[in-house]
């Protein structure tokens, strides 16, 4: 078995500079589409958008992110695409309903529950505990059962059959706790939206702290809104031209 | 196959109520058959004349049922469809099931979606609805349920429990779910027991249907490719292109010989990836903590590489209907190939190290075996039926998108344990390379997407996705929409001889089954 400690020892560390530093590494993140003056196709390109992610006013372009799944239909096969940014500090928070204590701020049990997710966001989630992520170094760790929870993670927009369990969960988990909505379906019900069989994302169920978008967000934004749940990191500052929460 | 001979056969023994007509340029044969000939037909179909069965399609037309049982054979079978229709007031069908056992989830979804019955099915009822929360009379695949309208009276009733089996003395059930472990899909297991061992297993699934069928219906194409791309995003390419392939048909054209072999090289990038994912789990189940960052770290290289050349971790945005949304440069694509084979070298060392653990051979030989009888019986497709011996792979018997060209192996094992499973996946991977290679060397500039008409019709896609064989279903109406969409999906295909793998086990046994079965819930929920 000495075989193993070797081989582990051999590669060495590769773990992400972030969020001490910035990763600059190729293929970390999607990106997501951004607001701004766009010229006079803006009509146009706004028609693309099979999400009604954007929305346009004149010649500027407002994206709504929480809305936008990486369809790609605003910047391949069109002639002038819309501006992309490969960041990844995407998350946002809502005001505070309760405050999180000192002790919250270094070491926190986050429990993630799927609720109709594609497969993605969940498959991004267990990249946090991979050796390019290695969320544990930061103390912050996946649990079971609520009980032990500090933080309910959901993915997927909520199936109607995972409500309840769901619900049950949140109302398991002891005081003070927090809620991460991960990814598009879950902000805003994603391409599963006005359904019989879905809610229109966890805040239709959950009263919800902080926001991902990105369809799937990538490891690094969801560990930003880890960051962001127990007040390491600054939330992302809101994009100038987007549409304020509630307006649609 | 002699289609004569064939055609002679069915109206000989069923005159007056089954025709046969055969289609050579989409080598399918079509049986249309009246109610009393279906079982017969079918047995003779799976017993006598080896074909697989691939899955049931239900649809409601303007004034009768249309249910269509698809089938398919070895290279020169091609498609085998049999047709039965009822006038709608009359629901009651026969019950293939006891000749066709892989029949037998697709019947049960139907009765529980349209309402159908099926005359001689043991066991219908609460499956996709499930029955503590949703009331007998919805049938939301019917043509009047309003897809968008919000229910009521859905909350679950907490007295429902679980139908007992074993019924020794100290038996109970021990739930496992919807929620459980670490990070994973909502499930719930219900593993059967007198204590120490686990005598019998059932699933629950159906927590995340998301009736992807039903929201597809009255979308363009454009939107419902959006959605074949997103219910199931590990497997995102496989199920854009079965989606994108019945669309093609529909429409009459051929994609660029570009962008079917770019298909080709992102779908082989997506199954490399995906059999890494898999690897990490079955390692992770049996708690070698080494092996699971290793392999942690190919499958995250490997979402780099896929989100560096495409722009997107999980392939979403590039499939059009007609081809590619974009030209990808050939530039990227050998660079991608120079990061895979450098991968698949790693994956290498990695099998050679895992052969020589024996604490970990140990908990995962001889554990959650599959019969070939079993994979033949339950129709098994993907990994777990090569793993059985059963070398059935779409790529070889019903070759799409130029797969035809592509020098590769379809790696079998016999042993059909958790073992054998490994090793195919790791197998597996080294083919996808080498169907990169060749991908990559024969690749020319030109254009990557032709326009489709949307005229009106149906059409089967099909794709071997990295879990196994996928069916999507199309028909168009006159205006271009979508008015039935089906998907048949490995996870749901090989989720049915999950709990024939999983029975008389000891507990600590249950991750590795699962793990080494690679299924996937939303692929199966939808």
């Amino acid at each position: 078995m000495s075989q193993w400690v070797i081989k582990g020892i051999r590669t060495g560390i590769k773990t992400t500079a972030y969020p001490r530093g910035a990763e600059n590494a190729a293929g970390v993140t999607p990106g997501l589409p951004r607001s701004g003056g766009f010229g006079t196709g803006a009509a146009a390109l706004t028609e693309r958008c099979l999400t009604h992610a954007l929305e346009q006013a004149g010649e500027v372009i407002s994206v709504d992110s929480r809305r936008c799944v990486h369809c790609y239909r605003c910047v391949r096969g069109v002639g002038q695409p819309l501006n992309w940014d490969g960041t990844y500090e995407w998350a946002t928070a809502a005001p505070r309903r309760h405050q999180f204590g000192q002790p919250f701020q270094r070491a926190i049990h986050v429990l993630v529950v799927d609720a109709g997710d594609c497969g993605a966001c969940l498959n991004e989630v267990k990249q946090l505990n991979n050796p390019y992520y290695n969320m544990h170094r930061l103390g912050f760790f996946i649990t079971p059962t609520p009980r032990h929870a500090d933080v309910l993670l959901v993915v997927g927009p909520v199936t109607d059959q995972m409500r309840f369990a769901l619900k049950k969960i949140y109302d398991a988990m002891p005081a003070p706790k927090r809620v991460v909505a991960v990814g598009a379906c879950a902000l805003s019900g994603g391409v599963f939206a006005k359904s019989f069989v879905c809610a229109n994302g966890v805040a239709d169920v959950l009263p919800v702290d902080v926001e991902v978008p990105g369809n799937p967000p990538p490891p690094l934004a969801i560990l930003h809104s880890l960051l962001v749940a127990v007040g390491r990191k600054a939330p992302a500052a809101a994009d100038e031209h987007a549409p304020a929460a509630g307006e649609r | 196959m002699n289609h004569t001979a064939l055609q002679e056969e069915i109206e000989s023994r069923w005159p007056g109520q089954a025709r046969y007509r055969f289609d050579a340029s989409n080598v399918t044969s079509e049986v249309t058959c009246a109610r009393p000939a279906l079982v017969g037909v079918c047995r003779r179909i799976i017993e006598e004349w080896g074909f697989s069965f691939a899955g049931l399609i239900v649809e409601e037309a303007a004034a009768e049922w249309q249910l269509r049982y698809a089938f398919y054979g070895e290279a020169d079978a091609g498609w085998l469809q049999v047709l039965v229709s009822a006038p709608l007031g009359e629901k009651v069908f026969p019950s293939v099931v006891e000749w066709i056992h892989a029949a037998d989830w697709h019947e049960r979804e139907a009765e529980d979606l349209f309402g159908v019955r099926f005359e001689g099915h043991p066991h219908l009822g609460d499956f996709v609805l499930h029955n503590d929360a949703w009331q007998e009379s919805v049938e939301p695949m019917r043509r009047g349920f309003d897809a968008e309208a919000a229910l009521r009276n859905r909350l679950p009733d907490a007295d429902w429990r679980p139908r007992r089996i074993v019924q020794e003395p100290g038996a109970f059930i021990m739930p496992i779910g919807p929620k459980f472990g670490g990070v994973t899909e909502s499930v719930h297991f219900l593993l059967e027991t007198v204590g120490e061992d686990v005598i019998r297993s059932s699933t629950r699934l159906f927590y995340k249907w998301r009736a992807v069928e039903k929201l597809a219906e009255g979308k363009t194409v454009d939107e419902v490719l959006l959605l074949a791309e997103r219910f199931a995003a590990t497997t995102a390419f496989a199920h854009g292109m079965a989606f994108s392939l019945a669309v093609e048909t529909i429409g009459g054209i051929e994609v660029p010989a570009r962008a079917r072999t770019l298909r080709v090289f992102l779908a082989e990038l997506e199954r490399l990836r995906q059999h890494a994912g898999a690897i990490e789990g079955i390692c992770e189940s049996t708690a070698l903590v080494v092996a699971t960052s290793q392999a942690g770290i190919l499958e995250e290289e490997l979402l780099r590489v896929t989100g560096e050349f495409t722009g997107h971790r999980y392939l979403f945005g590039l499939l059009a209907p007609g081809g590619l949304l974009c030209d990808l440069p050939t530039e990227g694509c050998r660079k991608a190939l120079n990061r895979s084979q450098d991968i698949i070298k790693r994956m290498n060392e990695l099998e050679r190290r895992l052969s020589i653990s024996s604490s970990f051979l140990d908990r995962i030989e001889e554990v959650g075996s599959v019969s070939a009888a079993t994979a033949k019986a339950y129709s098994l497709v993907g990994p777990i039926a090569r793993a059985s011996g059963l070398a059935r792979d779409l790529r070889r018997a019903r070759p799409y998108s130029g797969y035809d060209r592509f020098n590769f192996d379809i790696p079998t094992e016999q042993e059909g344990d958790g073992y054998a499973r490994l090793r195919l996946l790791f197998a597996e991977a080294r083919q996808s390379v080498r169907i990169m290679e060749q991908a990559v060397a024969e690749l020319k500039e030109g254009d990557v997407c032709r326009p489709v008409p949307f005229r009106p019709g149906a059409a089967l896609g099909s794709v071997e996705a990295p879990r196994g064989a996928t069916f999507h279903w199309v028909r168009l109406d006159a205006g271009g929409r979508i008015s039935r969409y089906r998907v048949i999906t490995p996870s749901f295909t090989n989720w049915h001889s999950f709990n024939l793998a999983a029975e008389k086990f000891a507990f600590q046994d249950f991750p590795i089954i699962l793990s080494t079965f690679d299924l996937s819930v939303a692929e199966n929920d939808r």
